[in-house]
């Protein structure tokens, strides 16, 4: 079966590729011996040009196509106490049940929530205000491991795939979506914690790395996009399917901070803050990670 | 607190600061921010929420997007200066060779680390050092031939050391971290980082 194919191609190649990215990129560092000139900042290693070609080769079968099936199915499924799908009842911004188009348009204000929202959360509060889930129970374990993909992943993973090849359109005319990005732009620029990090030490300004791997300068609209493109994304390390929230969430850990909420205020204001400033460019659909 | 009242407490709290504050409707913002991360974040691992407090330098290199006035970044750059804590041996050439690995690690201060073990320096993620190793980072400048370049006398060892140390008292909102001030790196760590940079037996002096 092709998937089966997909799934084998996608575990050998991540056996083949050690992780994490540093890691992967050290590796490869090793085996030529250095020439004696200090190498060149722009050159890409090995493993990241490796990891480039099979991205390209897997465009058309990635491994997310499985749990955007998964929540195709979750989405028009009664369930929850209420007995309900979100098919039937899930207002994403577009109407309800609409979901062609609808991510490239969140963040956005939700009157009936009272609240801006990205995707992700506004499909929570769905399965706890229509479907009548418990907040808690979903909170408690948001995102995947090896063992376990929640079912709000396979979702936000099915919506985001209606929104292939779309425009980025997040409502910035909207007043309290303004003012979530520019809350967003301010949270992003907040330096604290033991190392005084913010999310703009690394991704505030054009041509830097981390070992070797390229930091987007989240303030332009490119480097938004990258951002934004490839989540949510299935991540080779660890063979996963993870979220932007879930992606948010780790860059506040490597910035030593504490643990953002799930599907808070901060996590909304800041994703309305980068996927906002790449309005008007393309969003290519769920992707793949290293 | 209103966001309001909060954004008039920063400002009374920075007077010297009045000719520089950008527009009100900017301070309310980051008051907003501050308010929403207050509330939107909770402790995990060794990551509490007390890491979300900005410290006096912090306050105003956030508040002044990183470029405070020359004369308030001296007096502050001075007060962090004052800080620094030099061995009082006065030995500060330390093993290039462990000075290498603790260049090379990045651990450390995250919610997924194990406090109780030793943090790593995380130079290579920023810097280029050592050239046989190439996966480094460039959000600081190149370090390579450091030594080579500037010798390797007392003056430039206790730059080396202090830099290490606390870099926001050569530079007050460097992006650079504390590394001593907040106890990340202790004094025999430092000094193996000295000699990384410095003895000219250190493959970065080659």
């Amino acid at each position: 079966m092709r998937i089966a194919l997909i799934l084998a191609v996608a575990t050998a190649t991540a056996a083949a590729l050690p992780i994490p990215g540093w890691a992967q990129a050290k590796a490869a560092a090793r085996k030529p011996p250095p020439p004696a000139a200090a190498p060149k900042a722009e050159e890409k290693d090995a493993a990241t040009l490796e990891f480039e070609k099979f991205r390209a080769e897997m465009e058309d079968s990635n491994p997310a196509e499985l749990f955007e099936a998964k929540g195709e199915e979750l989405w028009k499924a009664r369930r929850g106490p209420r007995n309900v799908s979100l098919a039937e009842s899930c207002d994403l911004g577009l109407g309800v049940g609409v979901v062609k188009g609808a991510y490239v348009q969140t963040p956005r204000h939700y009157p009936d929530a009272g609240a801006v929202m990205d995707a992700e959360r506004r499909i929570v509060w769905c399965m706890v205000e229509k479907q009548g889930f418990n907040f808690d129970d979903i909170a408690k374990r948001p995102f995947a491991s090896d063992t376990h993909t929640p079912d709000i992943t396979s979702l936000v993973t099915y919506v985001a795939a209606q929104s292939k090849n779309m425009k980025l359109a997040v409502p910035l005319d909207d007043p309290k979506v303004r003012e979530a990005y520019e809350i967003g732009k301010e949270i992003a620029a907040y330096r604290a914690g033991p190392y005084d990090f913010s999310c703009n030490t690394c991704h505030g300004a054009d041509g830097k790395r981390i070992r070797m791997q390229a930091l987007p300068n989240i303030s332009t609209p490119q480097g938004a996009l990258r951002g934004v493109q490839g989540w949510p994304g299935y991540r080779m390390t660890g063979g996963v399917m993870l979220t932007h929230q879930w992606r948010m969430g780790d860059c506040f850990r490597q910035q030593r901070f504490p643990q953002p909420k799930y599907a808070s205020d901060a996590v909304a204001y800041l994703l309305t803050y980068l996927i906002g400033t790449a309005n008007g460019l393309e969003y290519k659909g769920p992707g793949i990670k290293r | 607190m209103h966001p309001k009242n909060l954004a008039l407490a920063a400002c009374a709290a920075l007077p010297f600061l009045a000719a520089t504050q950008p527009a009100q409707a900017d301070a309310d913002r980051r008051a907003v921010a501050m308010a929403v991360i207050k509330k939107d974040f909770e402790p995990r691992g060794q990551a509490g929420l007390d890491r979300l407090a900005e410290d006096g330098l912090q306050t105003l290199c956030n508040r002044t997007g990183n470029n405070p006035p020359a004369y308030v970044a001296q007096r502050l750059e001075a007060d962090q200066m004052a800080g620094i804590r030099y061995p009082s041996d006065g030995k500060l050439l330390g093993d290039w060779k462990q000075g290498e690995q603790i260049a090379q690690s990045g651990r450390g201060f995250t919610w997924t680390d194990n406090p109780g073990l030793p943090v790593g320096g995380n130079c290579y993620n920023c810097h280029q050092i050592a050239p046989k190793e190439q996966s480094f980072g460039t959000v600081g400048p190149s370090l390579y031939q450091f030594g080579k370049l500037r010798g390797n006398g007392p003056d430039i060892q206790k730059y080396v050391y202090g830099k290490i140390f606390n870099a926001k008292a050569f530079n007050l909102c460097s992006e650079m971290p504390r590394f001593g001030h907040v106890g990340a790196l202790n004094e025999q760590q430092i000094r193996h980082l000295v000699a990384l940079l410095l003895d000219p037996e250190s493959p970065v002096n080659k």
